[in-house]
């Protein structure tokens, strides 16, 4: 299956308005006061689906983006893997929140997940991302999840996750380890950093040009000198641009949750919604 | 026999400081003999490994300016330790290779940012070294692998023997790395492989809070 769903916010007269709602199955994307839903309406993403979110919020614009049940990736009759792309743009002082519940990977899966998020500087973003590695007591099949996030041109983070066949060690102690959900939680915005987030910031270079890189990046940022810890399963790292990357390993969805959740609660509170 | 040189441990450059977090999975039980150590340095390869590799071969291309495959560097390193670690790792590097191989290449790296990630500054010296982007990859994966290799013989006690025994094995999978990592040299450096390692990350903000430590990082 074949989709291009998108979602547009506009700004005028104070207020958001969603400009742009267009569904195409397996998505069906639906306005509710807490935000717009995603709602599956058939089984997957299955093996052969190539599905497309566009998602388009304009200056000053805010957006909350939900899901209303996880997805389950699971293999399909073609070989070929299943493919979810996000590509997001946020302008000067909008703010996306894209908060879906998590994706379970399955057995024999081979998922393809890439989220592009391109920000004009001054706009705010907060992004979870979960995969539950496999349903209970199942090994999960083939996950490969980037993210790309640029800020004014600039890259600002790009990160894969690669899970089982063709990604050595995926499952050993330098990358997951006996965990059974991974998730991450990027916060980038205007209001987002300074001192109490993870201590000393590392000038950005982005805001002070390439002189500015160099020895002075903070060690301990996100440390001992911050005031967030999250304990054993979970780092706060201060990137080297403005945002903040939390990632989590949980014993499953719910322990993730948790972990994130908190997160989200100390550093989500300085972004506009 | 540049590369011999670049690609060996006792190259001035600091490398043998860092444990590449194999003192923290050793402190937190996550390594505990040649069996865990393969599965480390099989995922290390394939993440960290495999980013340093793209990126060291496409800085010996000379194709992209220095400032931007720094910040593709920083956009592939999101803890904060572990890019100081690349950075300091990274000026160590530099300043022997230019007095090694002086020209224009490293002074305009220098010039560029004096302390480059270490994968830049790597391309880089193995362009300045005559090498070629293949081999700037190699020396790139080799570091990855072999650096946490030694740590961990320190660190567990065990057969030194054993670990090479277990890094001839890993030989054609470090060799599929770097080839992956050359070819992705290629294109543009936003495309440039990117995958992460969520326990690597953890162990160092963990390793730079902690005080019992032998390696840097």
């Amino acid at each position: 299956m074949k989709s291009r769903s998108r979602i547009g916010a506009t700004f005028t007269d104070g207020h958001t308005r969603l400009n742009c709602l267009r569904s195409s199955a397996p998505i069906s994307v639906r306005q509710t006061p807490d935000g717009v839903y995603l709602v599956g309406t058939a089984a997957g993403p299955l093996g052969g689906d190539d599905l497309l979110l566009e998602i388009e919020v304009e200056a000053g614009a805010r957006l909350v983006v939900r899901s209303a049940a996880a997805s389950l990736a699971l293999p399909g009759n073609t070989g070929l893997p299943s493919t979810v792309t996000v590509q997001a743009h946020v302008g000067a002082g909008g703010s996306l929140w894209w908060l879906p519940e998590p994706v379970i990977a399955g057995g024999g899966c081979d998922h393809r997940i890439h989220n592009r998020i391109t920000l004009d500087p001054g706009a705010s973003v907060v992004w979870r991302d979960e995969l539950i590695l496999g349903r209970r007591g199942e090994e999960p099949g083939r996950v490969r999840s980037r993210i790309d996030v640029t800020l004014g041109g600039a890259p600002l983070l790009r990160n894969e996750l690669r899970v089982g066949a063709g990604a050595p060690g995926w499952d050993g102690p330098a990358v997951l380890g006996d965990a059974g959900a991974v998730g991450s939680l990027l916060v980038t915005g205007p209001q987002v950093g300074g001192p109490q987030v993870g201590g000393p910031q590392e000038p950005s270079p982005h805001l002070a040009g390439p002189e500015a890189n160099g020895d002075r990046a903070s060690a301990r940022g996100g440390g001992r000198s911050g005031v967030m810890s999250l304990g054993a399963g979970a780092a706060v790292l201060p990137l080297s641009g403005p945002g903040v990357l939390v990632e989590a390993l949980g014993s499953d969805a719910i322990h993730l949750r948790g972990l994130l959740d908190r997160a989200l609660a100390y550093l989500g509170a300085g972004v506009v919604r | 026999m540049n590369l011999l040189l670049l690609a060996d441990g006792r190259f001035p450059a600091g490398g043998h400081a860092h444990s590449g977090g194999v003192e923290t999975a050793v402190a937190t039980g996550a390594v505990t003999g040649i069996g865990s150590l393969e599965e480390f340095l099989l995922g290390r390869l394939a993440t960290t490994g495999l980013v340093s590799a793209g990126l060291a071969a496409a800085a010996c291309t000379l194709r992209h300016p220095w400032a931007a495959l720094d910040a593709e560097a920083d956009a592939r390193t999101p803890s904060p330790a572990l890019r100081e670690v690349s950075r300091r790792q990274g000026r160590q590097l530099l300043r022997t290779a230019r007095a090694l191989w002086p020209g224009s290449v490293l002074e305009g790296l220098a010039v560029s940012n004096p302390s480059p990630h270490h994968p830049v500054a790597l391309g880089a010296a193995s362009e300045a070294a005559g090498l070629e982007p293949l081999e700037a990859a190699r020396a790139a994966v080799f570091n990855a692998v072999t650096g946490p290799a030694s740590a961990a013989v320190r660190l567990l006690g065990i057969d030194p023997v054993s670990v090479h025994r277990l890094l001839a094995k890993m030989g054609p999978d470090m060799d599929d790395a770097a080839h992956l990592g050359a070819r992705a040299s290629d294109g543009p450096p936003a495309e440039l492989p990117c995958p992460g390692s969520v326990l690597l990350d953890l162990f160092a903000q963990q390793h730079a809070e902690s005080e019992m430590r032998l390696f840097a990082s």
